[in-house]
This record gives C-alpha cells, structure tokens and sequence, in this order.
C-alpha cells in the first residue's frame, strides 16, 4: 500500500522507556475484541487501557478538536481521548494513544494526524500517537509488533470474532437476560490467561472454540422461534462500536430482532486481498506480492477452520461466518474489485454475504457524508435490489447531530415491514 | 368520508368495539376513534411543542365518544414513541401505519406520498411494498414550509394563495432547507415576485421529494397524498400534479389526509388486543408528564439571581448616547444595513449621537420598506436637519443604492468593524449573529485580520430561533425570556438548522419543556458560531477584547450562552442589532454633499420588478429587472456585468476561463473530424465531469489516435443537473458527482456508441506527495453509474481500472477494454502508440496550463493588478459548479489563475497531515505561494459534502495565515448565492485595503 516513505512529518515516538512509564490509551470499537488485545499488550508489560466512556461529551469533545465536516468517526475516537485526557484520570506526560487505522485513498487515512493535530490544539502535543495499520506502522522504538506478538493479536481478533457471534446468536434467546454477556466477559478473562500460557497454540485455540461454543450452547435458551434476523454492515467503526450506532446491536435485540454481524476478521482477509488486486490491476506491489498472499493463504485457512468448528459443535442451531472466497463470489458483477477505499467492496459483498444467508433485512449504518459510502453503500442499494427483490437495506446517517429518534423510527419501520413480510 | 364507506368491508374487523389511534407528530397530535371501520370522532390539533399535554387534551375530548368502554389504542408518530415507550401503550411506526389504512381504503394505490411537519415519505405499493423516509439532510417538510411562509411574511394559508398567482417559477436548491433558504433571501431582496418565490418554495418541496425519495423510481398511476402540507395547501398539490404528469383520476387527496396515520395506529390497535379505558389513558400519560427520559441535559445559564443581576447591570453599561430629533439641528449621515431578513436604520449627528433608529423585519420587500422610512426621515427633518451623507450595506446593497442614489455602498464586514471599534477601539473580536449570517473577524494592529463566514451548511442563526418560537406560539422576546430561566436546557447539537429540529423532536419526545428547548436552541446557535464558523479550540484563540453583536444578541439567553462557552465576559452594545446600520453611517461622515434622492422625488417613487434571462453568454443568468418611477434600473440575478450593458474586458486573464476555452477547442476538433471524415470504430463519449477534467486531453488524444470519433459532452448548466437528478441515489454526494449523471444521459441522447469514465483509484503521480490517489468518488463513481443510471444500458459503458502511471499497464488493460468492446478494432500495437501519444498531449495541456499561469501573473505585475488563485480542483472551473465566480472575481478587478497553473512556481510545502492525493499537493503549494507573494491572495472553492476537504482546509488556512495571509473559501453546491460569494470577495478586498493603508 503506501510503501513510499513518509515525507515532512515529525511524531512524537513511543519510547523504551515509556514502556514502564506510560499508559497506552486504546478507544473502543469492538469491545471484547479490544479487551483481548488489551490484555495481549499487558501480558507483554505495557499498561494498557481501553477507554469505556460513553455520553455526549465526547462527541462534543470532539467536535471542538476536528474539523466539525469530518467524519463522525473521527469526531468521536478523537473525542473519546481528549476527553480521557482532560479528564484529569490521566497524566499526560504519562500516556500515549494507539489509533487503529486502515491506510488507502480513504480520508480515514488521516485520523492518525487530526489526532495529532487536535493533541497540539489541546496543548498535548508530547503525547505519542502510535498508529497500528496494515500499511505499515511508523517506528516506535518503545512498540515493535515481532511475528509472535502479531500472532497472538491475531489470535484475540479470531477469539473476538467468534464470542462476538455467539453472544448475537444467544442474546435474543436468553431466558436469563444477561447470561450471554455474562459469559463472554468471563470468557475474556479467561482466554486473556490462556494467550498467556506457553501452550497456547493454534491447536489450543481451536480447543477453546470448541469450548466456548459448547458453553454458550448450555446458557438456558428459547430457539423455539427463530426472531427477526438483521445484518449490521457500513463504515467499520459505526457499525461495531456502541458508541457509534448508539449501541444498534442491542437496540435491535430490545425491538425482539437478532443482530447479524459479519467479523473483524472478513475486513482484515479484504485490506490483504487489496494488495494482492493491486498487483492484478496495476502491477504495482510486486515485491510484496508473495508476502500478502501467504498472509491471505493463513487468514482464510484460519476462517475455514472456525466455520468448520462451528458447523460441527451447533450445526443448524447457530449460524457461523461465510467463508471469504465466497463472499468474494457474491460480489461478483455487482461491483469492481478494485474500490477499496474505505470499506469498497466489502461493504456490498456483506449485504449479498447476509441476503444469501437468508438474513433480507439490512441495516447500513454510515456516518454522515461518509465518501467511499456513496458509492459502494447508496450506491449498490439499487442493483442489489434489482437481482434480490426480497431485500429489505436501510442506510441510517449516524453524525454528531443526528437524533436517536430519527434513527430507531427508520428501524422501526423496517422491523414491521420484516414482521409483515415473515407472516 | 365516500371512500370509507365504499370500503367498509375491508375496514371492518373490530366487531363493533372502539378502536382510537393516536398519531403524535413533530407538530401536531391527531386522534381518530373508529369503529366498525368508520371514523365516529376525529381530532386535529398543532401541539406547540407541549406534547403530552396537548396529547392528553385530546383524549380527554375523545372520552365521551368512547361511551365509558374499554377500547383498543395504539399509537403512532415521531413524539408518540416517547409516551409509547413511558406509557406502554403499543405503538406501531407511521409509514407502516399509513400502509395498512391505504392498502385497505384504496387497493389499487401505486404510491403514496406523505409530507409531515419534518418528514417526508413515499410507499410504493406496485410489486413489492417499498417504503421509504427522508434522510437526516432533508428538511423540506411542512416545518420547512412554515419557516419559508415567516420569511415572505405572510401566513402559511397566505402563501398558499400567493402561489396560486404565480406566473414563474425560480430555480430553489431543493435539498435541504437551509439550502434553499439561501436561495430565497437573494431573490426577495432583488424584488421578485412574492407570488412567484410561493410557487417556487413548492417546487423545491416537490423536487425534494421526487429526487431525494423516489430516486430514480417512477411515481405513475394512482397516487395519493397524504398528511397537512399536502392537506392544507392547494399550491403545493398543483405542483405535484404538474410535475409529476398526473391526471385528476390518478392525483387523489384524500379528505383524510390528515388522519391516515392516526387511522392506521386504530387499526393496528385492533390487532394488539392491547385495551384500555379512557381515564386509564390520561393516568398513564399524566403519569409520564414531567418524566424526563433524556440524560443529555447541560446546566442552566443562571445559578442564581444575583448572577443574573449581576449580568443585566454589566451590559447595561454598554450602551451609544442617543438624542431627540426634534430638539437637533445640523448635519446628519444616514447609514442603511440592507440585510438578508431586516432591515436596519441609523441617523447620526455630527457628534455621532443617534437622532432616528430603525429596525424590522424584511417583510419581503426591503424597496418598500426603506421608502416608507425615509419618507418618515424626511418629515422629522423638516428644515432643520440636512441629510449630507449617506451609505448602505448588506445584502440589499445594490439595490437600494441604486433605487434611492445613496452616495457609497459598503460591505458588510467593514462597516461592521467600523462601528465596533468606534465602540471599543482596542477591540480585537467581532462576532456578529444576524438573521442569516454569522460573521467574525479578527483584528490585528487595527486591520481585519482574517475574516469567517458561516457556510450554507451551518446557517443557524438568529432567524432560525426566530422561527421556531414563531412555529411554536411565541414571539421571539417570550421565548427567549423563557429560555434565561431554564432549569436544565437540552443539549441540542451544534450542525445545523435541519438536524437541530430533529434535536428538537427527540427533547419533545423526552418530554423537554419549552423553556428548555429555548434555551438548548441558545445554546446551539453558540457553538455553531464558535466550533464551527470560528474553528476556535478555546476561549483565548478569540481574543481580548471581543464585542458581540447582530440582532441575535438581544437574545440574552444567547448572550449568556456565548460567555458561559467562552468563559469570559464580552462586551454588547445595546445597539447589537444596529451596528451595521450605525457603522454605515459612520462610514459616510466624510461626505458633504449627498446624492440621496430628494423628498420631492421620493414622493414620486414607485418600484417595480420583473424577471428576464440575460442572452449575454451560454449561463443564460435569470435576471431580476428593477424600475423605479424616474425610468432608472437595476438588474440583479447576473453573474458578470455583460447583462448589463458593461463590456467585460477580454484582455484581464483568467486561467478558469481560458482552460474553458481549451476544452471548447478540444470539442469542436472533435466534431469537425467527425463531420469531415466519421469513423466507422464507433462515437465514444467522454463526460465532462469530475477527473474528465484533468486527463480530458489525455483520453480525448488517445480515442482519435485509435480512430474513433470522439463526443465530449457540455460543460454543465442547472439543466445538466436536472437531467440526471432523478438517478442520484446519494443525495449527500457532492455536487460535482452528482452533475455527472447529466453528463451520461445528455451523452445517451446524443447517440454515443461507448462512454469512457475510468475508475482511478490513483491519479497522476507527480511525485509532489506521499501517495497519489484520487478521492474515492472521483475514483469509483463510474460503479455508481454503472449500478444506477439505467439508460446506461443503451451503450456500451466502459469503466476498467487503470493504472495510468505506467504505459505498458495501461496499454494492456485499454486493448482488453477495446477488443471486449470494438472487437477487432485495435491492435495492441496501435494501442501502445496511441497511449504514447495522449500522455504526451496530456503533458503538453499541463505545460500549457502553466505556461498560462505564469503570463498571467507576468501580466499582472506588469499592470500592478491583485493576483487570486481561485484554487479547488480541476473540476471547479465548470461554469455550472463554479458559479461563474471566476468571472466575477476578474470583475473586481483580479487577475485569475488556478492551483495547477501556478503551483509548480512555489516549493514543496511541509503540512501537518498526511498529503496523499494528487489535486490537494498541488492546492498546498499553490497555498504556498500565496503566502509567499505580496500580490497574490488565493480563494479556496469548496463543494458541499466534500470529505476531503475538511482536511484540506485547516490545512490551506495555515500555510497562509503562517504568512499573516488571509484565507477565503468560498463553499458551493446547487446554490448560486451571488450575493453572499460578493459579500466574502468585496470583504477581502476591504480587507487588504486596510492593511494596506494600516
């Protein structure tokens, strides 16, 4: 991706020393993702914290550091950790911040720098930003990702992933409201120790998917009838994170739906695929070519393996992910695979990835103006619906501005045309 | 009620028992009570924002028809989820609703159309149920159209039958309300037709919903119109049928248009099997009055009294000596501030005391207005006092000036500054909230020092209060009165106008009171003005001395407002909403002698407008016609001076116009070969929009090499948008984009065998930057295309993915492209040499380009004239996109040239975010060599919507102001405000002559 060196730019670089001194912010999109990532970096001796916090004073926060027509995302992770900052929890000479970020001709590429930006307006410009990206991270010599490091992140992605999936596909049923929840979170302890422990290798980790599927299969549920189902799919922050979508995940499982979420893991097989199209279409990346293709080769076997696992452990009771190479199938003349900005193709193989599911109900949530949105959100709505009448996409703008009642009125509607349609 | 009863059957499925539906909207609640499918009692009432109270009333007066049963309810609407949710009486979403009562009353519906107080919604019945609501940037509604009616004056009844009198219809950005609203403010200061702007608010509301919920979808058949908009007003009903081509047969409004909500919550009451009494009801909803929901409360602006006290003393020291006319005599300068919803008077003596104020509302008709007043003047005068100067500014500027002979026009922002530092002569902050405009500046060492505008977007000013507490029952003294007591306001949001009635709605629905929306509303209008218009981090960025003012200011509950935000006090004048008028006339006192048209003439003066189209050039400009009664005119709606008669000089460059002109010569080669000698490959067409307008030369070379015959579509009008509006699917996507579906279909009409829109994930390399993409809408909007417009199935739409930085790629993929298309046609080799030939004719055109840019500034320095780079990207300088505002600025007497003529002339510059896009390195450099250059200022136009340039922005702005430059940007869509793009260019050339004497 962009492999040429960065010009005129000075950060404020992560040191060894901070190691010991500092506290490492994380903001928090998927929240049992992010706690296992979490606990990852501690085990490795850094103190780590994933901000929690919630309410409008964030996107308030943010929306005097950011250039108020930027993207809601940015608004609010920015918002978030200014105002952790502010908040007086925190020394800041004493902390530093991670920001996730994708790279591409996205404007999302820039978070990395409002941030930075917003740090100077704010008058915290020592705090070190370190940036963790596909594209390549920037050199903190305090913060290096080694390979074995890298697995482990990737393995609380694939531990994520599936807890996710399972507290959607449990929640709705639950007789006790909370077991689900319940559950995961001791799950996060849980496997946070095992990461730890010297044994802890792949076979170990498709031990754990066996048992925590079987766990959640023992949580007392009803399945008798099967509720609404809805796809959540959009801009990557919005759709996952709480704070985002004004929590649309549960909101949806109080309306008596079940929310579909397709994993973290679709979006990191896409950012790798990307570069080996680049090669496709432009014959550009060559070097890097192999590298990525081994990479796409261990992700997409890693997928296999838990839908496998799960069609084995609740085959029929619970619905596992769809295996990428398929997804990549659906999309097929529907869009180019060459729009990879933001979240390009992906957003519209997961719409198809849902309806051939069987889920027809579609929530986009997007931020307000998102760009890449128009095209492959808005955009596809109309040939979807062509080739797939029975689909039901709803694309919900969520901004610093807009209201939950405008929001939950559009779903609402949805939700009785869903209930219309199923009777 | 015919129809019900020929449908009773269907109706009927209650068995006799009661059934009441309850629809709460954003303004009204509707109950209906039904039985055996027949509606036995029906109310309709405007709540005024005291929402349960209202609801409460309702069914009270409902009871006695419920007879002491039980009957079945449920409710329905935006507010009535709220009391659903408190109360747990079942609720059911409006849309759907609206469903089942037309699906039952009228089976052979094809579509429904239903505007409601804020929302707006079609149901498509044919072949699926298809339902649909208006997104969050779509406010043309029916508070839209109570917010317009304020603005003409009138009730909404009266516009109504003004519309019926139309004989013309103006263009009206129909997107969002704001949008439109500024659109509107120009024309009624021009002096159009009330009549007209009636009938033309409606069409914005029909194309509104046409383009922005049908979507492409065809509204055919048998449509009916619900809700009270589409009730109320004939208008608006007319529009909808012209325009959609409807007979009477197929147009139906129904007589229960308001209540086919309500009606359907009774019917979906039966279903639930939820019942309740009639006092049961009214204990539930008394219950939840008062239950707050909502946590998004802030603190409220007064802890205690003394505080407040102390506030009211502390301004009320800031006040301007004034003295009684009668008692004066002497000279006297009259200053005039025209502005966009008041109007505003100020008479000074010759010690700057005031002698006559005057301050109202537009009402429309400003020419009226200000004759009225100084006939008035003139009578107070009598002998003894002289009028020996005058001026006016603001928006009506021009034409007051013109129809009264006032001696100077001044622009907005200096006699702002003018009357400011008169006031407080260290003051280095001026505010100014007025009814439609935000204005700060700074001052440095005496000068303007940078000058921010509020954008279209974030208009939410004084007239947004004004007429919200209009629409809710109170005048604006009240409302704002009762928005100083406010115990805890709500938080309400700062974007604008559209999003914070929905702000609104959501308080209602948790049951805000409207002493706390009065205040949330204060509150807003703050941080709008500081985060968003002043870009301000903290309080210090501001300044010291900061001096507040503009009508708005009178609102204390504003004024509170702004100094709790900024965590100091500041000063107000107690003429806050004069100070334009009062700086105007301060601004004459040099003059002696006024030009000012005589009471004797003044008796004499009649005004009269009509609308005309200016043939001078291809925009045909709509042109508004003034005559006064002594044969002089005026004309406005221009975008250069050639409709009035003033030869534009040809010799001044301008690098929009001439890189214009290459393109023209580029189509008219085309069309001459195609005459000449047509090819027998095929007609490619090539648009004329987005990234066609940097690599135009390069596609066009390389087509015409192949031999085929080449098609380049026009360059844009309002006409071009409106051909394609109908297949935009994403009504935020910036205007350039959405011009491009246009494009397509003029090039389908015109008979194109293939067109060509490559998707370019990277654009150019000029190796200036970290990365070289293209925005992800120039870059993948052909996907759109492709999946929308569908004409496009008429030709062959070739859209491939190109890398078109390396020649032996783009050879490949072009042949694959062209074999798949034109089997046969070309051969690889023929291909690869065409590729060799565009990129040097690409080259070529760059050089060129730039050559240009630097004759341009040689030229300009030879002459001593201002230098601005009006800078954006390639595609800004479409006469439609740009709004001509090239012409306008070589009118004021710049020379023009654009970011890519003149940013190879300025080093790499160092910027603070991660410079990755082809078009925005050149806009930084061009930036620095701005900043660099005495002479040179540079313009920033910016789309509405563009993503991207939130980022470029602040950017641009730094490097200049690093430079102790000014920075200007200029944001565009579909609107051509012509008034407000003067208003910032005069403002910076007002600036720079400051400085320049300072």
């Amino acid at each position: 991706m962009a492999t040429k060196k960065k010009m005129d730019k000075t950060y404020v670089p992560f040191t060894e020393d901070m190691k010991s001194t500092h506290t490492i912010l994380i903001p928090n999109m998927l929240p049992m993702h992010f706690k296992l990532i979490a606990r990852v970096l501690e085990k490795r001796g850094y103190h780590v914290d994933v901000l929690e916090t919630s309410g409008p004073e964030i996107a308030e926060t943010g929306l005097k550091y950011v250039h108020n027509d930027t993207c809601y995302p940015a608004i609010l992770v920015i918002g978030q950790f200014l105002d952790a900052l502010k908040s007086g929890k925190y020394d800041p000479d004493r902390v530093a911040l991670i920001q996730f970020q994708t790279g591409g001709g996205c404007r999302a590429s820039n978070y990395i720098y409002l941030l930075r930006k917003a740090l100077e307006k704010a008058g915290m410009p020592n705090v070190p930003v370190i940036s963790m990206s596909l594209a390549g991270i920037e050199d903190h010599p305090g913060f290096k990702i080694t390979v074995p490091l890298m697995i482990k992140l990737l393995y609380a992605v694939f531990y994520g992933d599936l807890l996710l999936t399972l507290v959607n596909q449990t929640k709705p049923y639950e007789k006790n409201k909370g077991d689900a929840e319940a559950l995961a979170d001791s799950w996060c302890a849980r496997l946070a120790d095992a990461m730890d422990g010297k044994h802890h290798n792949y076979r170990e980790v498709k031990a754990n998917y066996r048992r925590m599927i079987r766990s959640f299969l023992e949580i007392p549920a009803d399945r008798e009838k099967t509720k609404t189902r809805v796809g959540i799919v959009g801009e990557i922050y919005i759709k996952y994170s709480p704070l985002g979508n004004n929590d649309l995940a549960n909101f949806l499982v109080s309306e008596g739906a079940e929310a579909v979420m397709p994993g973290l893991l679709d979006f990191a097989l896409y950012c790798v695929y990307n570069n080996i199209l680049d090669y496709k279409l432009y014959h550009m990346n060559g070097s890097a070519r192999l590298a990525y293709k081994i990479a796409y080769k261990y992700l997409l076997a890693r997928e296999r393996d838990m839908i496998d696992i799960m069609n084995e452990e609740c085959g029929g009771v619970l619905m596992p992910p769809t295996l990428f190479t398929h997804t990549i199938d659906l999309v097929q003349g529907y869009i180019g695979m060459g729009v990879k900005m933001g979240e390009g193709w992906l957003l519209t193989a997961e719409m198809l990835e849902l309806a051939d599911k069987g889920v027809n109900t579609i929530v986009c949530p997007q931020p307000f103006g998102c760009l890449p949105n128009h095209i492959c959100g808005k955009g596809m709505m109309k040939p979807i619906k062509a080739k797939n009448p029975d689909i039901n996409i709803v694309a919900i703008d969520y901004d610093a501005g807009a209201t939950r009642v405008n929001q939950e009125n559009r779903i609402k509607l949805m939700l009785a045309n869903a209930r219309e349609k199923e009777s | 009620m015919d129809e019900m009863k020929k449908n009773e059957k269907t109706m009927t499925t209650g068995g006799g028992k009661l059934s009441l539906g309850i629809d709460v909207g954003s303004t009204t609640v509707k109950v209906v009570l039904l039985q055996d499918g027949e509606i036995i009692y029906k109310k309709y009432s405007r709540h005024m924002s005291e929402v349960r109270q209202k609801t409460l009333e309702l069914i009270s007066e409902a009871a006695p028809y419920m007879k002491g049963e039980s009957v079945n309810v449920s409710m329905s609407g935006s507010a009535g989820l709220g009391i659903a949710e408190s109360t747990g009486i079942p609720f059911v979403q409006e849309v759907f609703a609206t469903g089942e009562v037309v699906k039952r009353l009228e089976p052979d519906t094809t579509a429904v159309i239903e505007l409601g107080g804020e929302d707006a919604k079609i149901i498509f019945f044919a072949g699926g149920v298809d339902e649909r609501m208006n997104g969050s940037c779509a406010g043309g509604t029916g508070a839209f159209i109570d917010q317009m009616a304020t603005l003409l004056d009138v009730t909404a009844d009266e516009m109504d039958e003004l519309s019926l009198k139309a004989t013309r219809i103006y263009p009206i950005a129909s997107r969002c309300g704001v949008f439109a609203k500024t659109d509107i403010q120009p024309l009624l200061n021009q002096g159009a037709r009330k009549e007209d702007v009636a009938a033309s608010i409606y069409q914005a509301v029909v194309n509104q919903t046409i383009a922005g919920l049908a979507q492409g979808r065809r509204i055919t058949g048998k449509v009916l119109f619900l809700g009270g908009p589409l009730y109320y007003n004939k208008g608006l009903r007319l529009r909808f049928k012209e325009t959609l081509g409807l007979s009477d047969d197929e147009a139906i409004f129904p007589d229960y248009a308001l209540y086919a909500v309500a009606m359907g919550a009774a019917v979906y009451g039966e279903r639930t099997g939820y019942e309740a009494m009639a006092e049961e009801l009214s204990e539930k909803i008394k219950g939840s009055i008062n239950t707050y929901t909502g946590r998004d409360r802030l603190p409220p602006l007064f802890e205690s009294k003394e505080e407040y006290d102390e506030f009211c003393v502390r301004h009320a020291g800031a006040d301007v000596k004034s003295i009684d006319i009668d008692e004066y005599s002497g000279p006297a300068w009259l200053g005039i501030d025209c502005g966009s919803t008041t109007t505003k008077l100020a008479l000074l003596s010759a010690d700057r005391e005031l002698l006559y104020t005057y301050y109202s509302s537009n009402r429309g008709n400003p020419v009226e207005l200000i004759r009225e007043e100084l006939t008035n003047i003139y009578e107070k005068c009598g002998d003894r006092i002289k009028i020996c100067g005058s001026a006016v500014t603001g928006y009506g500027e021009d034409l007051i000036k013109n129809a009264f002979s006032i001696d100077k026009g001044v622009v907005e922002t200096i006699a702002h500054y003018t009357a400011a530092s008169y006031f407080c002569p260290e003051v280095d902050f001026i505010l100014d909230i007025g009814g439609q405009d935000i204005k700060c500046f700074k001052i440095k060492n005496g000068a303007i020092d940078s000058i921010m505008l509020n954008e279209a977007c974030s208009s939410g000013c004084g007239s947004f209060i004004e007429t919200f507490a209009r629409s809710m029952g109170y005048d604006i003294a009240d409302f704002a009165e009762r928005g100083l007591h406010a115990k805890a306001h709500v938080n309400l949001g700062s974007r604008c106008t559209v999003f914070m009635n929905s702000s609104v709605k959501q308080s209602q629905k948790d049951g805000a009171t409207v002493e706390d929306i009065s205040a949330g509303l204060s509150v807003s209008v703050v941080k709008n003005a500081i985060y968003k218009v002043i870009r301000a981090g903290s309080a210090d960025e501001l300044g010291e001395h900061v001096v507040v003012q503009g009508g708005t200011f009178y609102n204390d509950a504003v004024l509170r407002a702004f100094e709790r935000e900024l965590g100091k006090n500041v000063i107000r004048p107690a003429i806050a909403g004069l100070m334009g008028a009062y700086g105007a006339a301060l601004y004459c006192m040099d003059i002696s002698e006024s030009s000012i048209i005589s009471p004797e003439k003044l008796k004499a003066f009649t005004h009269k407008s009509k609308s005309a189209v200016c043939n001078g050039c291809a925009n045909h400009c709509r042109l508004t016609v003034n005559t006064f009664g002594d044969g002089k005119r005026f004309i406005s709606g221009n975008q250069c001076q050639r409709g009035l008669g003033v030869e534009v000089s040809e010799d001044i460059p301008n690098l929009h116009a001439k890189k214009r002109e290459m393109f023209d010569e580029l189509r008219r080669g085309d069309e001459k070969k195609s005459m000449e000698s047509p090819s027998k490959k095929g007609l490619i067409g090539l648009p004329l929009a987005l990234g066609m307008y940097e690599l135009l030369p390069l596609w066009n070379e390389l087509f015409r090499t192949l031999g085929f015959d080449v098609k380049i579509s026009n360059f844009s009008t309002r006409r071009t948008y409106e051909k394609g509006q109908f297949s935009i699917p994403s009504d935020t996507a910036c205007y350039p984009a959405k011009i491009m579906h246009g494009h397509i279909e003029e090039l389908i009409e015109d008979g194109v065998d293939a067109i060509f829109y490559p998707c370019l994930t990277y654009n150019v390399d000029e190796h200036e930057s970290d990365n070289h993409y293209n925005c992800p809408v120039i870059a993948y909007y052909s996907e759109l295309l492709a999946g929308n417009v569908e004409d496009l199935s008429k030709v062959k739409f070739l859209y491939p993915f190109l890398n078109i930085n390396n020649k032996t790629e783009l050879s490949r993929e072009l042949y694959k492209m062209l074999e798949g298309a034109f089997p046969g046609a070309v051969t690889p080799r023929e291909v690869k040499h065409a590729v060799g030939a565009a990129m040097e004719a690409y080259e070529e055109h760059m050089n060129e380009v730039r050559r240009d840019g630097e004759a341009a500034i040689e030229y300009a320095r030879r002459h001593d004239m201002p230098i601005m780079i009006l800078a954006g990207r390639p595609y800004h300088i479409d006469p439609e996109i740009g709004h001509g505002i090239d012409k306008l600025a070589v009118s004021l007497g710049f020379v023009v040239v654009s970011e890519d003529s003149v940013y190879h002339l300025a080093e790499r510059t160092p910027v603070k975010i991660l410079n990755q896009w082809t078009y925005h390195a050149r806009l930084y450099r061009a930036a620095r060599y701005a900043s660099e250059h005495e002479d040179t200022q540079l313009v920033q136009l910016v789309s509405f919507g563009c993503g991207v340039d939130a980022i470029t922005t602040d950017e641009v702005r730094a490097i200049l102001e690093s430079h102790g430059k000014l920075y200007t940007q200029i944001k565009i869509d579909e609107i051509t405000n012509q008034g407000a793009v003067k208003i910032r260019l005069r403002s910076l050339i007002g600036a720079l002559e400051k400085k320049a004497q300072g």
